[in-house]
């Protein structure tokens, strides 16, 4: 018979924190902010308490592992935490709010999805859900994500390169620009449905690229991060990332990739032409004309004090890729 | 029942409620943001939050004498310094976050952004002026200034103008609270209609003679 002598450090069974409270510590903050700092100290039972207040019960996204080609780079970045890539989003159809994507994403269904590839082709396709992971092989990509409103991210993407996606279907002599959908589903996206949580942009959210841009190595179809399927809040089930263009080009839960003949129009064009370009490259000499673009807060971990401005790159450090596509343009004027 | 509470114990209890109403958040607020634990990115939650906390402390600060008026509650008149000072205080700390936490103390920014962006322009004047009614606050300047004390703090009507149009030429898209402030924002100046014709018109007059 084993007879264990607990060490007088040792924790007691009942002094562990349950792991439902655990899980939920920063609402349990929020929701103790009025008391003070002082109410931290009371037992984890009043964690329970407030918990029958709250009337939502929390259901969360399940997201399965992926297999997937490591990045050969991944250890010369530092990525910004999974936790915050995933509860800072611009995702306007699930609240305009950085939080609340996060918060109310986490019972859309993505199972079955329907991608459409169309327009100016040969062979225009429909993948479906299981489609979108076992078509290509998956690679991981970090990339900087860089946001118009000058914050950037280092993200572990995983995916395939969309040329790889739109040679399947052979583009013809006519396709000059993808034109890129989001899902329209009021009834899923509450931000679709209520103009005030929707931020009043129209849709559904629609992207383009010029199809030089497209074919461009560096483009991605993403359907994972940090080694998971896309949680909601970041695309879910498949989404675009443009790693030298700001975050809004990199359209997510796409079901709609159509070639066109002729620039498209995109959402945040069409609601502020001088503010958003369709070129929309990262350039740290065009301000957006509310702020500087000059230099950006990097996230990582830390809080308040974190000193993480970093002067903005050209084409967000990727213009030995791709400024030989803009040769000859001015990037002032087509911002 | 009520008579019997003295003017003097009544302000006093409005005023701690005031203290508790407008100190905790904003402590509650930085404990969160320094322990990394409001959200991914901070800086933006703490921003937003002082400003608009500002904004709806400076409409409570001038919903008080229309209110002392209409219900012959002139003790309310005493809470509403308290009031100013704290929309002056929540206004500091949302343009020292700006220079702390978003810029990083990059003053040649901070002062280009001031130039540069309109909305930062218009915000910046107004703090400026929240800035000046809070330090001629102190009894002993009012007493000082004499007439022109009031006339300075006429400056509150303006202010409040210029916080609306900061407020709605600072967001992306979502223009629905925007407006909905600016509506607030007329309704608590309609009650001052006859005040702000009369100076209005004495500025017009100054200027043509």
């Amino acid at each position: 018979m084993l007879i264990k002598t607990p060490k007088s450090s040792d924790l007691k069974e009942s002094e562990v924190t349950p792991e439902n409270v655990y899980l939920n510590r920063r609402d349990l903050l929020k929701s103790l902010g009025f008391l003070g700092a002082g109410a931290l100290l009371a037992n984890s039972a009043s964690a329970n308490a407030i918990d029958w207040f709250s009337q939502e019960e929390k259901v969360k996204f399940k997201t399965t592992s992926l297999k997937y080609q490591a990045d050969a780079n991944s250890n010369n970045l530092s990525l910004t935490p999974e936790s915050k890539v995933t509860t800072h989003n611009n995702f306007y159809e699930f609240g305009a709010q950085k939080q609340q994507p996060a918060e109310l994403s986490q019972s859309f269904k993505v199972n079955p999805w329907q991608l459409t590839i169309s327009g100016e082709c040969d062979k225009p396709i429909t993948l479906d859900y299981d489609d979108l992971t076992t078509m290509f092989a998956l690679e991981e990509r970090i990339y900087r994500l860089r946001c118009v409103e000058a914050w950037s991210m280092n993200i572990p993407w995983i995916g395939f390169s969309l040329a790889d996606l739109l040679k399947k279907v052979s583009p013809n002599s006519s396709a000059k620009y993808v034109f890129f959908e989001t899902l329209h589903d009021p009834v899923q996206m509450p931000g679709q449905a209520n103009r005030r949580l929707g931020g009043g942009i129209a849709y559904p959210y629609v992207e383009g690229l010029r199809i030089d841009e497209a074919m461009n190595p560096l483009t991605l179809m993403s359907v994972g991060l940090y080694g998971k399927t896309l949680p909601p809040q970041n695309g879910a089930p498949i989404r675009l990332v443009v790693p030298w263009k700001y975050g809004f080009k990199s359209i997510k839960s796409i079901v709609s990739i159509k070639l066109v003949s002729e620039q498209p129009q995109t959402t945040w064009h069409k609601l502020a032409a001088n503010e958003y370009g369709f070129y929309a490259n990262v350039n740290p000499e065009h301000d957006h004309p509310r702020w500087s673009q000059a230099s950006e807060r990097h996230i990582t971990s830390g809080g308040l004090f974190s000193r993480n401005r970093i002067n903005t790159l050209p084409f967000n450090g990727y213009g030995e890729q791709v400024a030989h596509l803009y040769k000859g343009m001015d990037l002032r004027k087509y911002y | 029942m009520n008579k019997k509470i003295s003017t003097a114990k009544k302000v006093l209890m409005l005023k701690v409620v005031i203290h508790l109403a407008a100190f905790l958040p904003l402590f509650n607020l930085y404990y969160l943001a320094f322990n990394d634990l409001l959200g991914a990115d901070p800086v933006e939650r703490v921003i937003h939050f002082t400003g608009i906390g500002a904004f709806n402390l400076l409409l409570v600060t001038l919903t008080i004498s229309p209110i002392a008026k209409k219900f012959k509650q002139g003790y309310l008149l005493q809470v509403r310094r308290l009031l100013g000072l704290y929309a002056f205080s929540y206004a500091f700390m949302h343009v020292l976050n700006f220079l702390a936490f978003d810029l990083q103390f990059a003053w040649w920014l901070f002062f280009n952004e001031i130039v540069k962006r309109p909305y930062i322009t218009i915000g910046m004047l107004a703090f400026v002026l929240v800035a000046a009614l809070a330090i001629t606050s102190l009894n002993s300047l009012k007493r000082k200034m004499g007439k022109s004390w009031q006339n300075l703090h006429n400056f509150s009507y303006l202010i409040v103008v210029l916080v609306s149009i900061h407020f709605y030429w600072s967001v992306k898209s979502e223009l629905i609270s925007p407006l909905f402030y600016f509506l607030l924002t007329i309704i608590l100046l309609s009650f001052r209609y006859k005040k702000i014709k009369v100076l209005l018109g004495s500025l017009f007059s100054k200027r043509q003679s």
